[in-house]
């Protein structure tokens, strides 16, 4: 026996919509169940994951502040993947973006600084997220090494890099030997935009490059570009279109997004270097590019959601005591139901005795 | 006396694809060492049942019957042995292995090469099929390689052998060779099932027809009582006009001049260009001949600006050197050009006829301002051109995937020509598509020429560039022949140059 897929011709428009709901309704049910298992009242738990996280304005502004690395960084992958470019290092070029911004808050530090220190920073984690996925973009282009290994390794590279420079050279000398850097002064920090809480000008940057990108990917040549490439390589070259060329924008573009959400989360909700500056968000908002179906709009719901695990897990650890990684298993279940949810609303599936038609 | 039981016999065979019905309940019968052909249009159900005789498909409804027992195929190693052989329109061949090895390889039971190869040079001497059992298959032309397959099956000592569209790829000199082998297996005892849409082989060499019409049978017959023209008829289900043609009077001045034109194929089996000479005129139509795989996707490349030449000067438009622009530029300069591919080349499966229509003309036909899509306009240049070409496409603003063979090529040749092109570059024009859309396109191309263009048409199917073209030029390994007037002309001369007579001898020894 074996099984094999048939792709539908006829899968209805809706479907695209409905399958993510169906995925998060699936990973709701297998969680209840895994909660159950573990012995807990599985309405309760659930209820801690999912509805504490969205209960209060505090609550909510902390969702904010978890949702927005995720949405800037996946719509980014987004114009990645549509184009057939598989950056998988966005963690890597989150870090990277936190280090060339946080060197400018460093530099800057102490000195009188004017209002364009924030901008600068901006600038600088822009360009260090770009700078490290412009190195598998060329190397793809140049080479044909493929993206999905280097851009993935890379990701360690930038995370021992920033390692090092919170224990050596940017080490705060007034820090108790803590590996940390300096506190950023506060023109190098982003701006607060509530006084009780930490919600800050990253998430409205976040929507404005929600709106951008969903223009660009409906009405502009740019987003047919990218959709065509991705598509039909061929009938791109035949377009006019030049893939290689193509290929640096999106990365470039990309890593300018996760950059900018590195030296965001930074310079708004740490305020200093740290060894770590990330729990993940950059693989995290792969999983958000797939449920968000690779659209900018898309992304924006599933970075909420996706963000929900995160403070839902931060949670049960504090009132269910239970692992973080319980968040991981979320997170892994969701992927997994989306692309299985996709795999079976967009095949037949048959299966065949062995032996049979061998075409 | 019973007469004999046919040797093979499907009867009302069902093949369904989800919602596509490929054979709606198909009768067909073949006698002990009989010629049948099955004639019908691309998409008419041929490939699918032949694929159901060799056990590649199952039958959804319908039985099978051998010499009058029902019988079952699982798949194709029981229909060899059974007696069943099939050549293919598409070849399965190792290029870098001999071509023993790759028999040897095919053959069900587990001989040594060597022994293969002396069965083989046995067979191929029975059947006038010379073939070297040592020799590598890449350096084989197309109608060797198609002798391996025939070979292969023979071999097998088959009962049945299948051909489908065999004659495709041959030059006219080899598709004679062909035909005597025929006369042989069928002399030997064996029968031969045709598959062709070519009618004047199959009057020549069937005695007996079923010609299918979108997967039903829509008759039998013999071909050697029809002509070419009721025969057509029965295919299409009405009759078909030739193209109207005017003989070219006064040929304009040279709007593409290619010169010296030489470029490696970027594919390592592809076929590099080498020291291409071409002119086209405004206002006639020029035809590029040859067999598949002679450097037409590299030619096509090339001129569309897919490919740069080395040498700005070696492609000129207008008299423009042109070598070292993209394709967008060559669009501007009045440009238009139509690959072989329709999926995947010259459109995107998945889009919208709209965004198709935006992907060849959004350099040329005002559909972007600023960056910013005017989507209104694309929709209204697609109703411009489903209007004029009359393609039949359901709903409004279909997926190109949608849209038949003939109707999408209607759609992707309309697109170029409603744009006014001063010269348009086409391959294939009508490969695979209904005769209804070939001869409307066919018409479309001279109509175009007329106008004051210059066309220039790729085509392997030497009946098109005869019924279309003014002159005509012949490919062969990458060069290209001196052109030739149409008029006057004989196939023998350009199946000659096919084959690679009279070009110079280096490329002769290269293609041995």
């Amino acid at each position: 026996m074996r099984i094999v897929l048939t792709r539908r011709d006829d899968a209805p428009a809706w479907m695209a919509l409905v399958s993510p709901l169906i995925a998060v309704a699936l990973t709701l049910l297998s969680g209840a169940v895994m909660f159950a298992l573990l012995g807990l009242d599985p309405l309760k738990a659930l209820g801690v994951y999912f509805i504490s996280p969205i209960s209060d304005g505090w609550a909510l502004q902390e969702l904010a502040v978890k949702a927005t690395p995720l949405i800037l960084i996946s719509v980014g992958l987004s114009l990645c993947y549509l184009s057939n470019n598989w950056n998988i290092g966005a963690e890597g070029q989150f870090v990277m973006g936190a280090i060339f911004g946080g060197w400018v808050a460093i530099a800057t530090h102490g000195a009188a600084n004017g209002p364009w220190v924030f901008p600068a920073m901006m600038l600088a984690g822009m360009l260090g997220g770009a700078a490290l996925a412009m190195i598998p973009a060329i190397l793809k282009t140049r080479l044909s090494v493929n993206e999905i290994l280097t851009s993935l390794m890379l990701v360690y590279v930038a995370e021992l890099l920033l390692d090092w420079l919170v224990r050596g050279p940017w080490r705060d000398p007034k820090g108790f030997n803590f590996p940390q850097s300096v506190m950023f002064d506060k023109e190098a920090q982003v701006m607060r935009l509530m006084a009780d809480g930490r919600i800050n000008l990253g998430t409205p940057i976040a929507i404005i490059v929600v709106v951008i990108a969903a223009i660009m990917m409906a009405r502009t040549l740019k987003g047919f570009e990218i959709r065509l490439v991705g598509a039909a390589p061929r009938a791109a070259r035949f377009a006019g279109f030049d893939e290689k060329r193509l290929t640096w924008t999106v990365f470039a573009i990309s890593g300018a997004l996760a950059g900018l959400a590195g030296i965001i989360e930074v310079s708004g909700t740490m305020g200093q270097l740290q060894p770590s500056v990330s729990p993940g968000y950059g693989f995290t908002a792969i999983i958000v590019a797939f449920l968000g179906r690779l659209n900018p709009i898309g992304c924006l719901i599933a970075g909420v959601v996706l963000a929900i695990t995160f403070i839902g897990g931060e949670n049960a650890q504090i009132s269910l005591r239970l692992p973080l990684d319980v968040t991981r298993v979320f997170q892994g279940m969701l992927l997994f139901y989306v692309l299985a949810c996709d795999a079976v609303l967009n095949y037949r599936i048959a299966l065949v005795r062995t032996g049979g038609a061998a075409a | 006396m019973l007469p004999a039981p046919p040797l093979i016999e499907a009867r009302t065979v069902v093949k369904r694809f989800g919602a596509l019905l490929a054979n709606d309940h198909v009768d067909l019968s073949v006698a002990e060492r009989e010629v049948h052909a099955l004639l019908g249009e691309n998409g008419a159900g041929k490939s699918t049942l032949v694929k159901i005789l060799y056990g590649l498909l199952q039958p959804t409804e319908g039985t099978l019957l051998w010499q009058g027992a029902p019988f079952s195929l699982r798949n194709p190693a029981e229909a060899r042995q059974r007696g069943i052989g099939m050549v293919f329109q598409h070849f399965s061949l190792f290029d870098a292995l001999t071509v023993a090895e790759n028999v040897a390889l095919a053959l069900d039971g587990n001989e040594s090469v060597a022994r293969v190869s002396d069965r083989l040079a046995e067979v191929s001497r029975a059947y006038g099929l010379p073939l070297e059992p040592g020799r590598e298959v890449w350096r084989l032309s197309v109608g060797e390689r198609q002798r391996i397959e025939i070979v292969r099956c023979l071999m097998q000592s088959p009962r049945l052998l299948i051909l489908d569209e065999p004659t495709s790829v041959l030059t006219p000199q080899e598709c004679e060779g062909l035909f005597a082998t025929l006369e042989r297996v069928k002399a030997e005892g064996c029968a031969v099932l045709y598959i062709s849409h070519k009618l004047e082989e199959v009057r020549r060499i069937c005695e007996s027809a079923t010609i299918l019409r979108h997967g039903k049978v829509v008759g039998n017959c013999d071909p050697r009582q029809e002509s070419a023209a009721s025969l057509a008829e029965m295919m299409v289900g009405s009759k078909v006009a030739p193209a109207r043609h005017d003989r070219l009077t006064t040929a304009g001045e040279v709007r593409l001049a290619v010169t010296g034109l030489s470029l490696p194929s970027p594919d390592p089996h592809g076929t590099s260009l080498r020291e291409v000479g071409l002119e086209v005129r405004a206002g006639e139509v020029f035809g590029i001949a040859g067999v598949a795989g002679n450097g037409q996707d590299e030619l096509f490349a090339a001129l569309s600006g897919e490919m740069l030449a080395e040498a700005a000067g070696t492609i000129r438009i207008d008299g423009v050197a042109t070598g070292r622009l993209g394709i967008n530029a060559r669009r501007l300069m009045g440009g238009a050009f139509v690959p072989e591919e329709r999926l995947g080349h010259a459109a995107a499966p998945a889009f919208r006829l709209s965004d198709n229509a935006l992907a060849s003309g959004h350099a040329t036909n005002g559909f972007v301002q600023r960056g910013m899509i005017d989507r209104a306009a694309t929709r209204v240049w697609v109703e411009r051109v489903v209007k004029a070409f009359d393609v039949r496409k359901g709903p409004r603003d279909p997926e190109a995937k949608a849209l038949s063979g003939g109707n999408l090529q209607k759609f992707i040749v309309g697109r170029e020509i409603l744009r006014n092109p001063r010269l348009l570059i086409v391959s294939q024009p009508t490969w695979g598509v209904d005769a209804g859309a070939a001869s409307l396109i066919r018409q479309a191309l001279i109509d175009l020429s007329r106008s004051g263009a210059a066309v220039l048409v790729i085509s392997q199917d030497l009946d098109e560039l005869f019924e279309i073209a003014d002159r005509m030029a012949v490919i062969f390994h990458g060069r290209i022949s001196s052109p030739l007037d149409t008029e006057g002309l004989r196939r023998e001369a350009v199946g000659l140059l096919m084959g690679g007579a009279g070009f110079a001898a280096d490329a002769v020894d290269e293609a041995a």
